[in-house]
């Protein structure tokens, strides 16, 4: 069917795609009608987009300019949405026309592919939706309340125009590209595009970053569970409820998967509401308040067996009231930030964005908070997603852009949404609950002490406040809870309580928001560990061929076992860390989050420049560029920084000295066993950063080099090796966007009037 | 009272569709559409089969 000459460069001319079948109406919107309908600026199309520009500025206008005592929250939501709005319409309307080029008159995979099972057609509403819950999860309500220490303008600027031109456009050139080679892996494509050595590095390096994200995330879960008998009681009945949904599936009534949801999501909420009570007996007490050690070795056991148990006794359904769950939060941040509209008195940048000692984490703004604000920003881990599973189930080339960067769009709304939730609450209270318990001393009165003595402007913090605050939402205590899951709890319960419920009800929201959280880090441990388990076979695989065979239970239950003691390992060392382990790791984890998105920035670069579009180059070249820039400056800090609360090697040094010099106590290390794990730790950390950094510059040089040699083919007049599955003509229709245009709707009438029997034939029959 | 049970019917099938529970409806439509003689999968037996594979080849949910 293809008419398109192998070889050819796709950059010359437009490309027309296959001919469509004559027996049916057209496949895609004549070019010229579209065009037509693009260009063209009716006064109300004039009037909606300087109004919403209008909006827009005036938000910002109040965000970033006007020093009142407060800004209100309704005015980060528009200032996010208008700009969202523009970026959307524009920047990645621009980004197809020149760059990535759809052809609606070409099959996607799940047309060419169609098999029933992974490659179907999606309506795209459900796709978007489909593809937001396997996009979103906790890390964009964890790390830009941590960065909130620097006041909340870095942070929302970075969040509303990173994602904009570089977190969307990351999602939506990798979604493309994977779409058009049929739903392969980012792995798969850095092979194909960089070749051995720049295929392997990327490999090995999203192994590394893969073990460093899902430890991370594992220690938010553990910092918001420890001391908690409520929480861990409400949280480990997720585990017997995604059993019982598990086996109603499989054994009562499958494929029943939104009835069981439903049940699922009533006992979870009973089991939020019964956790206050078991906490509140004695025994409850005594069984569930676990420290955090013992709480890490829980979920390392659990990682282990959750990931060799077949997938739909536990990860399917939780996967599934993970999803639900995700609406819900939606759901109540939005209620939360936009029906209350609470005002924000935060300042815009604080005493903390022009230094480095931070207490919540080290480092100076530039380059620390781009990457403690990875997820709503920037996400490499998203290009995981976007290669693989959604591409497969695309129903017409157009709908990338809606779904890959609008699908980005809104996970940084969420993120947005989540930061205002979060700074809502008292300055002293996030400082006091966010820095290290070296730092706060661990009790009420310490805590209110030094978070007085750091001399911030307007804060004045009772002890009074802190114990009060703990005993609404249902803790023993609130001190030095870092991994920003439990401030966001705190701002949500706050936000809530003046809604429905009053304090009395602060406990349930608060321990509703650590639930959702925890059960998007369980599904995210979960899946990651199965995932780097699958990666790790198929590397050992090369070389013992036994290790291919997934159904192999040795080799699955050995790699399981590596994966999970590694992680668990950098979890231990967290948990353990004298100097607080968010504080050390959370830069760890953006780093290597954003070492990811540079590696896939890179692969696309590397394809564009194939494609011949070096004109428009700087689209993929202008992120990466920042993602490699900020992760490099951020690595070389981190391995070569002589401050010591920056640098690991010079924290390395320091406590080795203090050591050799026989001290028992240096710094906020307070025994010589804590001391040693400070040596242990720092080397650990500090050779990571260097395998990290190292892995992602070899993969970024590969693609520079990938790129000179395609401008040179380009410019002898040499095609370059294209690796796109060959165009079929695509025999169906639907619109691009959310709402369908006057062509597209009149061209869908033209479809929905062909009889049934010929309107869903697929193109290959078998 | 109609419009409100349309809206709920719409909202379930969104969510039917988000949560990837019309898997098998879909199977059974694109095994009709492609002209296979031999008969489809049972749900039972398409939904064991739908695991087994997410089993082999598992997808990774972001942080």
């Amino acid at each position: 069917m293809s008419t398109m000459p192998d070889g050819k460069p796709r950059s010359a001319g437009l490309d027309d795609g296959p001919t469509p079948d004559p027996a049916l109406p057209a496949p895609s919107v004549d070019e010229a009608v579209r065009e037509a309908e693009e260009r063209k600026w009716t006064p109300a199309k004039i009037a909606l987009w300087v109004a919403i520009s209008l909006l827009g500025a005036v938000a910002w206008f109040m965000v970033a300019i006007v020093r009142g005592e407060t800004v209100n929250a309704i005015w980060f939501v528009f200032a996010a949405v208008c700009t969202y709005l523009i970026g959307y319409r524009f920047y990645s309307k621009f980004i197809e026309r020149h760059l990535l080029r759809p052809n609606d008159r070409r099959a996607t995979p799940a047309e060419y592919k169609a098999d029933g099972k992974d490659y179907v057609r999606t309506d795209r509403n459900v796709l978007f939706g489909h593809h937001f819950a396997a996009i979103a999860g906790a890390g964009p309500l964890v790390g830009p309340i941590i960065a909130a220490q620097m006041g909340y303008l870095p942070g929302t600027i970075w969040i509303i125009i990173g994602v904009v031109l570089a977190g969307a456009v990351q999602d939506y050139l990798v979604m493309f590209f994977s779409m058009r080679r049929g739903g392969r892996s980012l792995g798969q494509m850095a092979r194909e595009e960089l070749g051995v050595i720049g295929g392997t590095a990327a490999l090995v390096a999203t192994l590394l970053i893969m073990v460093i994200i899902v430890a991370i995330l594992a220690l938010v879960v553990v910092n918001a569970l420890a001391e908690s008998p409520w929480g861990v009681f409400s949280v480990g009945m997720t585990i017997p409820i995604a059993l019982f949904m598990g086996v109603y599936l499989r054994h009562l009534r499958p494929g029943k998967i939104l009835e069981v949801s439903l049940i699922g999501f009533v006992l979870l909420l009973a089991a939020i509401i019964g956790g206050g009570a078991v906490a509140g007996t004695e025994w409850g007490a005594a069984l569930f308040t676990l420290d955090k050690v013992t709480l890490a070795w829980a979920l390392i056991v659990y990682g282990f067996i959750a990931a060799i148990l077949p997938v739909w006794l536990l990860l399917a359904p939780r996967d599934y009231l993970s999803t639900f769950m995700k609406i819900g939060v939606i759901a109540m941040l939005a209620l939360a930030v936009i029906v209350v509209r609470p005002e924000i008195t935060v300042p815009a940048f604080s005493e903390f964005a022009s230094r480095d000692n931070g207490p919540v984490f080290p480092g100076a703004l530039f380059p620390f908070l781009f990457v403690t604000i990875a997820c709503g920003a920037l996400s490499g881990f998203h290009a995981l997603i976007s290669s693989g599973t959604t591409p497969k189930l695309i129903e017409k080339e157009r709908q990338s852009r809606y779904i890959g960067y609008g699908g980005m769009l809104m996970e940084s709304f969420v993120a947005i949404m989540a930061l205002v939730a979060a700074i809502s609450i008292d300055r002293g209270l996030y400082f006091a609950m966010n820095a290290p318990a070296a730092l706060t001393g661990g009790t009420v009165e310490t805590a209110a002490a030094w978070v007085n003595s750091l001399g911030l402007s307007g804060v004045n913090l009772s002890p009074g406040l802190l114990s009060e605050t703990a005993a609404n939402v249902g803790e023993e205590s609130i001190i030095s809870r870092t991994g920003g899951a439990p401030t966001l709890a705190v701002g949500l319960a706050h936000i809530m309580q003046q809604f429905i419920g009053g304090t009395a009800m602060m406990a349930f929201w608060y321990h509703f928001a650590i639930m959702f959280e925890a059960l998007f880090i369980l599904t995210a441990v979960d899946a990651g560990t199965r995932v780097a388990r699958f990666m790790l076979q198929d590397s050992i695989g090369n070389l013992v061929p036994k290790f291919k065979e997934h159904s192999w239970r040795p080799g699955a239950w050995l790699c399981t076992a590596v994966m999970v003691g590694a992680w668990g390992a950098v979890l231990l060392m967290g948990v353990t860390d004298p100097l607080g382990g968010i504080n050390t790791l959370f830069p760890l984890f953006g780093i290597a989050n954003q070492l990811l998105a540079a590696i896939a920035l890179a692969v696309c670069l590397a394809i564009v420049a194939k494609r011949g579009s070096f004109r428009y180059l700087w689209i993929a070249a202008l992120p990466l560029a920042f993602a490699a820039v900020v992760t490099i400056t951020a690595s070389y800090q981190k391995i070569f920084s002589a401050t010591p609360a920056v640098g690991y090697f010079a924290n390395n040094a320091a406590f080795s000295k203090a050591l050799a010099e026989g001290k028992t106590s240096f710094g906020t290390a307070k025994t010589v066993a804590a001391m040693e794990a400070v040596v242990r730790n720092t080397m650990i950390q500090g050779w990571l950063s260097v395998i990290f950094v190292v892995l992602s510059i070899i993969v970024i040089v590969t693609a520079l080099a990938a790129t000179v040699t395609s401008f040179r083919n380009a410019a002898k007049g040499i095609p370059n090796a294209d690796h796109e599955d060959p165009a079929r003509a695509s025999r169906v229709f639907a619109p691009a966007g959310l709402i369908p245009t006057a062509a597209e709707r009149e061209l869908m009438a033209q479809w929905d009037k062909l009889p049934a029997g010929q309107r869903f034939e697929t193109a290959r029959r078998h | 009272m109609n419009a409100m049970l349309a809206g709920f019917r719409g909202l379930a099938h969104y969510l039917n569709g988000v949560l990837g529970a019309d898997a098998y409806e879909k199977y059974l439509e694109h095994h009709a559409a492609s002209g296979h003689t031999d008969p489809p999968m049972t749900e039972r037996e398409f939904w064991r089969d739908r695991n087994d594979r997410q089993d082999s080849n598992p997808q990774g949910r972001c942080c």
